[in-house]
């Protein structure tokens, strides 16, 4: 079953000016966990806002769980929960204040829907008079996700959950999301850190409002074009601008510890006589081996071509 | 030797009873690039105000640009540069504005400001643009921009407080080479972030957990004293047993 | 049920646990009136006045007597003459003047009636307002003390003048003002900001997807600044009447009433504010620039009505407030009736119904 389509949506702000989203298009099925893969200003509060009915849009269609978004706002109401892009709490009320308001507000109460969040709310249920203002970005993060979800929601869209976060409490965050999925409920999350993209079951990279690519993240790698190196050396930057400069390199782009390369022709000889070159240029300690992309390497990928078509 | 850009002695910040830095002693060199990295709470925030001379430190001592935080933070705040992700630029001015009004309050002349501006708008390619409200260019452009500006006096120490969250990877590594440039002149650079690529980028790092330092070394060299594959499991590692931080 | 109790419960929330809107909502009405009644002492004894005896006659002589024995006033000269009474209040030392026509005794005694002017100085309106009551009060005890017989008591026609301010404005008009100014601002301002912040917060995001009807919404928050608003009433009564003596001549009921009507008016324009607003600070400046300013202008209470010209009087009628100042005026010094007043609560009434249509109307079930 789908329970989240969208059909060459289009909308623009500011009179037409501002382009947000460019006739995009994806299904979600039921109890899956889909991410929107993008930078900030690639549309992904705009689509949400879009299925969640607060906003309108230029043309196309949406629905969640078959209601149409324009004309079913009531009933889509009534079965979603949505975490927008900053954690909307009250910062003066306590976290147990929160979570009643959010819980009666749809009808129902923090007991009858208790092993939903029980697991999430028992970590911060010792801080449960603190109020909200008054929480780290983590803790805010769980008692926003226990306020979402304390109506047993059908479908659930978290905008950005994680920006702003920690590591240490993106992983719990991701871990908790897991669980979720158990319980059927299906799972719509927005995030700019394309390391987070793996823990998804299938993604959309979002740019300029358009979906450069949908498909599990296995997928997305798997349609990266040519084999990928990671290279380093004692000195990195000027490493870098020496691959940009090289004729029998496609791409170099830096990542973290190694810069990842393509080339011309991928081949062991052409390897070789790239190492020469930038040994002759008196580069130290260079290494470099064949490594699988990921997901950001095909992001960058799909990002430049798409530049490249648009500039022509 | 040359003398340290920052070095600090147990520099300690108390807020009633709470500490929310304790005991920082490290040292970053002239045109080093020195990642700050920590769980939120950890305590970064503090620290890096001690050092631009925003909030007086409890106890410790700490030099910034060869300034004492106690009784120089006019001297540190001409010598710094500073941007963050939340603050950068006036989105009602245009980036011409912008440049003319941050140059004007770090006290360069007319002339200066005219010179490094347009160099800055030749660098980074936006003659076109110059005259556009910064509110209408897209975040990755902004943000390069805002560091450029930051960096138009010339100071010695940059502070960067998450410069690049949310921005696409391109411009991303775009901003790194900007970093970059700005350390080979010389000016080092002070930054936090929550992309640990990133944090691999740095000539070293330190961890900040529960307000205290509690590594500091190169990325490799944390990665082989922790025995892990990536920065990303260094800071896994250091910051999952942190009382403070959202548990 | 439960979803509007929790919601209007969380509101008291919001207002309870911040102490700058407690503040205001509070703190600003008694200010007001505790300023005012410091201002205005109910008690006036030893004033110095003058007179300008023209007639100098049995009956002026014994009114001036009657007026020299009272422990309100000090007659310092009795012999001014009219043009000298100008340059004596210059001086300031003297704060009322009263002037006996030639031939008053003569009129009181054959006509029957004769008039006294009295004087004041109405840079200071409290004072004289004061004062020329008192004096009105000791002429009409002479007057009665000298009725030749029953039903015919000579009459003394009191003629005030007012200088400087012919208006005389005191706290009778300021406490309707106050009244005004005070509802006016918790209502328009609070409402408006507090919707506002949830569009800030992003927490209007959360609502809006909520199955929570948008009506209620809008009515949770008008609830609990209506309930506000009846206390700052209440408060305002009780401490002019206490403080202040102001009267209330006509019915309670009435004027808690149309106050109420009022007050409705008043959240009507501050949920049309927060419609066509994002920021909190929008939210104030319109209400202070587009609402209180106004109120001060056009309601009278501040500025004579009759004194502008015909634009800014126009202007003036499509102010809530300035109907809302005559009704209070009416039932709390006048004592009129509903059957005086009920041409202004229609009015009222109707500005009402046409700001909540609006306000409902445009109310948005989506962000823009």
């Amino acid at each position: 079953m789908v329970d989240v389509k969208v059909q060459n949506v289009s909308k623009s702000y500011e009179k037409g000016k501002v382009l947000a989203l460019n006739e995009v298009s994806f299904e979600v099925e039921k109890g899956e966990l889909f991410g929107l893969i993008g930078p900030d200003g690639a549309g992904k509060t705009s689509l949400f806002r879009i299925l969640t009915t607060l906003i309108d849009f230029d043309q196309g269609e949406a629905s969640v769980l078959s209601f149409d978004v324009n004309k079913d706002l009531k009933k889509i109401r009534k079965e979603v929960g949505y975490m927008p892009g900053r954690f909307s709490l009250y910062q003066d009320l306590t976290v147990e204040e929160n979570l009643e308001f959010f819980a009666t507000i749809f009808n129902t109460s923090i007991e009858e829907n208790y092993d939903l969040v029980r697991e999430i709310y028992v970590q911060i249920e010792p801080f449960k008079d603190r109020k909200a203002g008054k929480l780290s970005g983590g803790m805010k993060q769980k008692l926003a996700l226990c306020c979402a979800l304390i109506h047993r929601p059908k479908v659930l869209f978290l905008d950005e959950p994680t920006t702003g976060v920690d590591t240490v409490s993106r992983k719990e965050f991701w871990e908790m999301l897991k669980r979720l999925k158990e319980q059927e409920i299906t799972i719509l999350v927005s995030t700019p850190y394309m390391d987070e993209a793996m823990l998804c079951e299938r993604i959309a990279l979002i740019q300029h409002g358009s979906i450069m690519s949908i498909d599990s993240p296995k997928g997305i790698i798997s349609k990266y074009p040519d084999p990928l190196y990671g290279i380093k050396s004692a000195d990195m930057s000027r490493l870098l601008r020496l691959l940009q400069d090289q004729e029998r390199v496609k791409s170099a782009n830096s990542f973290g510890e190694y810069h990842h390369v393509s080339l011309v022709e991928p081949d062991s000889a052409n390897m070789d006589r790239l190492l020469d070159s930038l040994r002759m240029e008196g580069l130290e300690q260079l290494e470099m081996k064949p490594i699988k992309p990921s997901i950001e390497d095909c992001f960058i990928h799909l990002m430049k071509e798409q530049h490249g078509e648009t500039s022509h | 030797m040359e003398r340290p850009a920052i070095k600090t002695h147990n520099l300690t910040k108390r807020f009633g009873d709470f500490t929310a830095a304790k005991d920082l002693s490290f040292e970053v060199a002239k045109g080093e690039i020195f990642g700050f990295l920590g769980a939120n709470g950890a305590g970064k925030t503090t620290a890096m105000r001690m050092l631009c001379g925003l909030s007086i430190p409890s106890s410790g001592e700490a030099n910034v640009a060869g300034f004492d935080v106690y009784r120089q933070t006019e001297n540190i705040k001409r010598n710094i540069g500073y941007m963050s992700q939340k603050f950068s630029l006036y989105e009602d001015l245009t980036i011409t504005e912008n440049i003319e009004f941050f140059g004007g309050i770090y006290g360069l002349s007319n002339k200066e400001i005219r010179d490094r501006g347009s160099a800055l708008i030749n660098e980074l390619g936006l003659e076109k643009e110059k005259k556009k409200l910064v509110g209408s260019l897209p975040l990755g452009w902004k943000q390069k921009i805002a560091f450029s500006v930051a960096v138009l006096h010339d100071p010695s120490i940059v502070f960067l407080d998450e410069p690049t969250g949310g921005v696409d990877p391109v411009t991303r590594r775009q901003f790194w080479d900007l970093i970059y440039d700005a350390s080979d002149r010389g000016i080092t650079v002070f930054v936090t972030t929550h992309y640990m690529d990133e944090a691999e980028y740095c000539n070293r790092i330190s961890m900040m957990v529960d307000g205290e330092i509690k590594a500091l070394d190169s990325p490799s060299e944390l990665k082989k004293k922790f025995g892990v594959e990536s920065m990303d499991d260094v800071f896994f590692h250091l910051a999952r047993g942190a009382k403070r931080s959202d548990n | 049920m439960t979803q509007f109790f929790s919601f209007i419960r969380k509101e008291f929330y919001h207002v309870f646990r911040d102490s700058k809107t407690l503040l205001m909502l509070f703190g600003l009405p008694i200010a007001q009136i505790l300023l005012f009644g410091f201002a205005l002492s109910n008690e006036i004894k030893d004033s110095r006045i003058v007179i300008s005896d023209l007639s100098r006659d049995e009956g002026s002589r014994k009114v001036i007597e009657k007026l020299s024995a009272s422990e309100h006033f000090i007659v310092t000269r009795s012999d001014l003459s009219p043009r000298e009474i100008e340059a004596a209040f210059k001086k300031g030392d003297i704060k009322l003047a009263v002037l006996f026509p030639a031939r008053f005794g003569e009129d009181l005694q054959h006509l029957g009636s004769a008039s006294i002017q009295v004087i004041g100085d109405a840079s200071d309106p409290n004072t004289s307002n004061t004062l020329i009551t008192y004096l009105t009060g000791i002429v009409q005890d002479f007057q009665s003390q000298n009725r030749r017989s029953p039903g015919s008591a000579p009459l003394i026609n009191v003629e005030t003048r007012m200088l400087y301010n012919p208006e005389l404005k005191g706290s009778t008009n300021y406490v309707p003002g106050v009244l005004a100014l005070v509802l006016m601002l918790v209502c328009v301002l609070m409402t408006s900001v507090s919707i506002v912040r949830e569009k800030e917060m992003g927490t209007m995001e959360v609502l809006l997807v909520s199955p929570l009807n948008p009506v209620l919404l809008v009515i949770s928050k008008a609830v609990p600044y209506f309930a506000l608003s009846l206390v700052n009433l209440a408060v305002i009564l009780i401490l002019s009447s206490t403080l202040l003596d102001m009267p209330l001549h006509g019915s309670l009921v009435l004027l808690v009433a149309l106050s109420s009507l009022f007050i409705l008016t008043c959240l009507a324009v501050g949920l049309l504010i927060s419609n066509s607003t994002g920021s909190q600070q929008m939210a104030m400046l319109i209400s202070l620039m587009g609402m209180l300013i106004p109120t001060m202008l056009f309601t009278g209470f501040m500025f004579p009505l009759e004194n502008m010209p015909w634009a800014l009087r126009a202007i003036s009628n499509i102010i809530p407030s300035k109907w809302y100042y005559i009704i209070v005026k009416s039932i709390m010094i006048k004592g009129l009736g509903f059957s005086a007043i009920w041409k202004e609560s229609l009015i009222l009434f109707i500005m009402m119904l046409a700001l909540m249509a609006i306000s409902f109307k445009r109310f948005k079930v989506r962000l823009t």
